[in-house]
């Protein structure tokens, strides 16, 4: 009995092994991908979900499901992800800066690490942008500074989210001009808009798209990217007007740690060819495309990081 | 004008028509199942649309919307479960209407209010969409605060039996939004170090749990079905006339809940299940006999479903001229605009002019189609509700719940809650304590809470900041309008209590 046992357990085992080695080698992908967005429908992460879906289809040759798990500013589905994901590439979930780094820091129990997966892509970036209705006072960034060094903390700029990229590059630009303004948070890009329109701010610091979207009742009186992003040839830079500020969100997609290389690289080719065919729809809402990849990712994180790390952590 | 002509013409197609027919009857049955929302209908059959053109893809998801907010009154009446959350308060008077067996009354009534609501609706959204849209971003955080503080003066009215039970549920509620990340500031709050609490609790989970759980929980306690002893479709003969002339010949209570359902339906984010309880208090208050709302009062029924599917293309108000959802639904169907590359704006009403008026057109020929498709499958609703006997009835429903609630975010944790919090509503209503102003506080809690931080952040500035709530106009009337709504609530009582008005509860003594 003991030896039928070990052969069957033996044969069972080199079966198995088999299998998992053929698994290992057939091609990825072989079943369908779960595209998870923390956030609700109607955003931006998940506009540009539904852009990518069809083309990510085509190249990867199955269907990609795109669900929704908002929650705690994504920390919900980034907590689930990290926990419980299995490295195969089969499961894969946009990830948002600086939403991923301040959130670990700022909360004690936000439930996943920033660094804890491995970031195949960022596909785009939104710079912020400082934007005022067509009847401000401010015509231009000057103005509004002078006004704030007069009365400090008057000028209240709306922004979507705490510690948001809004509100994070809105407290440099408070720093490197020398002013205090108030920042009030809103829920989203929604309502700040509405609150624009119905002068319940002085002004709103949130991202290029509103900029363009509201074309014709506002006036953006400074981008915080290098250059001028193309959906707004005559809105200056800040760096422009003499104030070091880059920044804003950037949106990309993540597997768990130890995914395989192949894995990785097929997806990432999938992702910028989807980033390819969706710049001529992206570009005039304000979208700047990024293919940043590989040690790129690093980078990025690792600038942000510096740039967004003492504000969050004189916060705490 | 040519431009409406023209959309008109794009709708009169088969095509068009047979989409508005598939939409709103599909949007009727899953609006119909307890914990399947508005919400939940468009967002389950949006994959359908991603096929379509961008105008039969907006006509189907607005027939589906229409039916489905209509498809909660069926629950609401039979099993005193709204269906869609904006049925709340369809069931203070249509459960005890079909109690008494007069279900059929109730749904042919709901109906009639739903078509007459719908198209109102549409009309107000063609017309007056730009100059409401103004009148919309007048709405910023002090009005918003006192916005739900309006409604949460609800607490009293609802609470009839008990202010103090009343209040106590209120407070509950609040404190139940309280849970998860803050709306300002973004500290994560009573998680108990659990991360996924970051989440909070999820509006339609704990409605579910709270308005399905119980009665399903009586309902197994007493070992009954929805309705005594079978219940009739029409123990009662009532002629669908003779209904029709009773809502018509006294139209106030309709234009009255229609307007209410208007005006909150542009509020970003009050959304149908506040109009529907708002119009519903105000028929109370302005009835000249309050005291038998609650009891099976058709009117009741007429205006909450009449002002929540004036909703359904009033709250579209705010989303096509700012992209501002004014209620959860309507989230999806900006979601589907910008999916074709359509920007809300003015854009939509001059570029693609074509394409809205279809699609605000489309609702209405939806809210006419809700006639037939609602008297015909109201029939097969009933049937399917009331012949089933109760063990199969709740273990069916059960299950459809549980489903219902993890597919909303693929979330257990949320069956959990909903689950723990319908359990404890059960013994809540044991002891007198009702679900309904348990979920006005958690609906209203984190708006008041929003709109109170954003004004004291902004008046950082004030001597005195909180001055700042009754700052501008809008808000000292908002805030007027509060202080009214408690005194009327808080007066009566108190007279009552002095002993001034002892022949009134004389009166109603021998009803209650």
């Amino acid at each position: 009995m003991t030896f039928t046992y070990k052969t069957l357990a033996m044969s069972v085992t080199a079966v198995a092994a088999m299998g998992l080695a053929g698994l290992a080698q057939a091609a990825y992908p072989e079943d369908d991908i779960t595209y998870i967005i923390p956030f609700d429908p109607g955003g931006e992460s998940d506009v540009t979900a539904r852009f990518q879906e069809p083309i990510l289809e085509e190249e990867l040759g199955v269907s990609v499901n795109v669900t929704h798990r908002p929650g705690g500013g994504g920390a919900v589905a980034w907590s689930e992800f990290q926990n419980s994901a299995e490295p195969d590439g089969y499961e894969i979930i946009g990830v948002n800066i600086p939403h991923i780094i301040g959130q670990p820091i700022q909360r004690n129990d936000a439930g996943y690490e920033t660094d804890d997966w491995r970031i195949v892509t960022f596909f785009h970036s939104t710079p912020n942008a400082l934007i005022v209705s067509d009847d401000s006072p401010y015509d231009t960034l000057d103005e509004l500074i002078e006004d704030a060094k007069e009365n400090p903390e008057a000028i209240t700029l709306g922004g979507s989210g705490t510690y948001s990229a809004n509100h994070l590059d809105m407290l440099r630009f408070e720093k490197e001009a020398g002013i205090d303004l108030t920042y009030i948070p809103f829920s989203g890009t929604g309502p700040l808009k509405g609150a624009l329109e119905g002068g319940h701010v002085a002004g709103i610091f949130n991202y290029t798209m509103l900029g363009t979207e509201m074309a014709d009742s506002v006036k953006v009186l400074a981008v915080a990217a290098e250059e001028r992003v193309k959906a707004l040839p005559d809105a200056p830079t800040f760096k422009e007007q003499g104030y070091d500020i880059v920044g804003g969100a950037y949106r990309g997609v993540a597997v768990p740690k130890d995914t395989p290389d192949e894995v990785v690289a097929t997806l990432e080719e999938a992702f910028a060819e989807a980033n390819r065919q969706i710049t001529e729809k992206q570009e005039p809402l304000g979208f700047v495309m990024e293919y940043i990849t590989g040690d790129e990712v690093d980078e990025v994180m690792a600038m942000l990081r510096e740039a967004y790390g003492p504000i969050l952590e004189e916060a705490e | 004008m040519e431009m409406l002509l023209e959309a008109l013409t794009s709708l009169l197609t088969f095509e068009s028509i047979l989409t508005v027919l598939i939409g709103v009857s599909a949007g009727l049955f899953i609006g119909a199942m307890p914990g399947l929302t508005a919400t939940m209908a468009l967002a389950m059959l949006l994959p359908f649309t991603f096929s379509m053109e961008a105008l039969q893809g907006l006509i189907a998801l607005g027939a589906v919307y229409m039916g489905s907010i209509y498809g909660g009154a069926f629950t609401a009446i039979l099993i005193n479960t709204p269906g869609t959350p904006s049925s709340i308060a369809t069931t203070f008077d249509g459960y005890p209407m079909a109690r008494q067996g007069r279900a059929y009354e109730a749904l042919a009534a709901a109906t009639m209010a739903s078509v007459v609501g719908g198209i109102v609706g549409v009309i107000f959204l063609l017309i007056l969409a730009p100059p409401l849209a103004r009148l919309a971003v007048a709405f910023g955080p002090s009005e918003m605060f006192w916005v739900a503080m309006l409604g949460l003066t609800l607490v009293a009215s609802l609470s009839s039996d008990s202010l103090l039970k009343g209040l106590l549920a209120g407070c509950i509620g609040i404190l139940l939004s309280t849970i998860g990340v803050s709306p300002v500031g973004g500290e994560s709050r009573f998680t108990f170090g659990y991360p996924p609490l970051q989440g909070g609790i999820e509006l339609i989970v704990a409605l579910i749990g709270l308005f399905v759980i119980p009665e399903l929980l009586t309902m197994a306690a007493e070992g009954r079905g929805a309705l005594p002893g079978g219940g009739e479709l029409r123990k009662k003969e009532v002629s669908i006339a003779k209904i029709a002339r009773h809502i018509f010949s006294k139209p106030v209570n309709l234009i009255r809940s229609c307007l209410i359902g208007q005006i909150i339906a542009i509020i970003p984010g009050a959304g149908g299940n506040v109009t529907s309880l708002v119009a519903y208090n105000e028929a109370r208050r302005f009835s000249k006999d309050p005291k038998s709302f609650g009891k099976g009062n058709i009117d009741g029924v007429v205006a909450s479903e009449s002002s929540n599917n004036v909703m359904v293309a009033g709250s579209m108000v705010p989303l096509l001229t700012l992209g501002i959802p004014g209620a959860p639904p309507d989230a999806i169907i900006l979601g589907v605009l910008l999916m074709h590359g359509l920007r809300p704006g003015l854009d939509l009403f001059t570029e693609s002019g074509v394409l809205t008026n279809g699609f605000i057109l489309s609702m209405g020929l939806a809210a006419l189609l809700l006639l037939p498709v609602g008297l015909l499958g109201g029939r097969l609703i009933h049937r399917v509700v009331i012949r089933t006997p109760y063990y199969f009835l709740v273990p069916s429903i059960a299950m459809v719940t549980i489903l219902g609630t993890f597919a909303l975010r693929n979330s257990m944790l949320d069956v959990g809650i909903m689950l723990i919090l319908g359990t404890a509503g059960y013994f809540l209503r044991l002891i007198g304590i009702q679900a309904a102003p348990i979920v006005l506080g958690l609906i209203l809690g984190g708006i008041a809470e929003q709109g109170y931080v954003q004004t004291l952040m902004a008046a950082v500035v004030d001597p005195i900041p909180w001055l700042r709530l009754v700052s501008n106009p809008l808000s000292m009337v908002l805030a007027g309008m509060v202080l009214l709504g408690a005194a009327t609530a808080l007066v009566p009582m108190w007279l009552a209590r002095k002993g001034l008005l002892d022949k009134v509860e004389e009166d109603s003594g021998g009803s209650s």
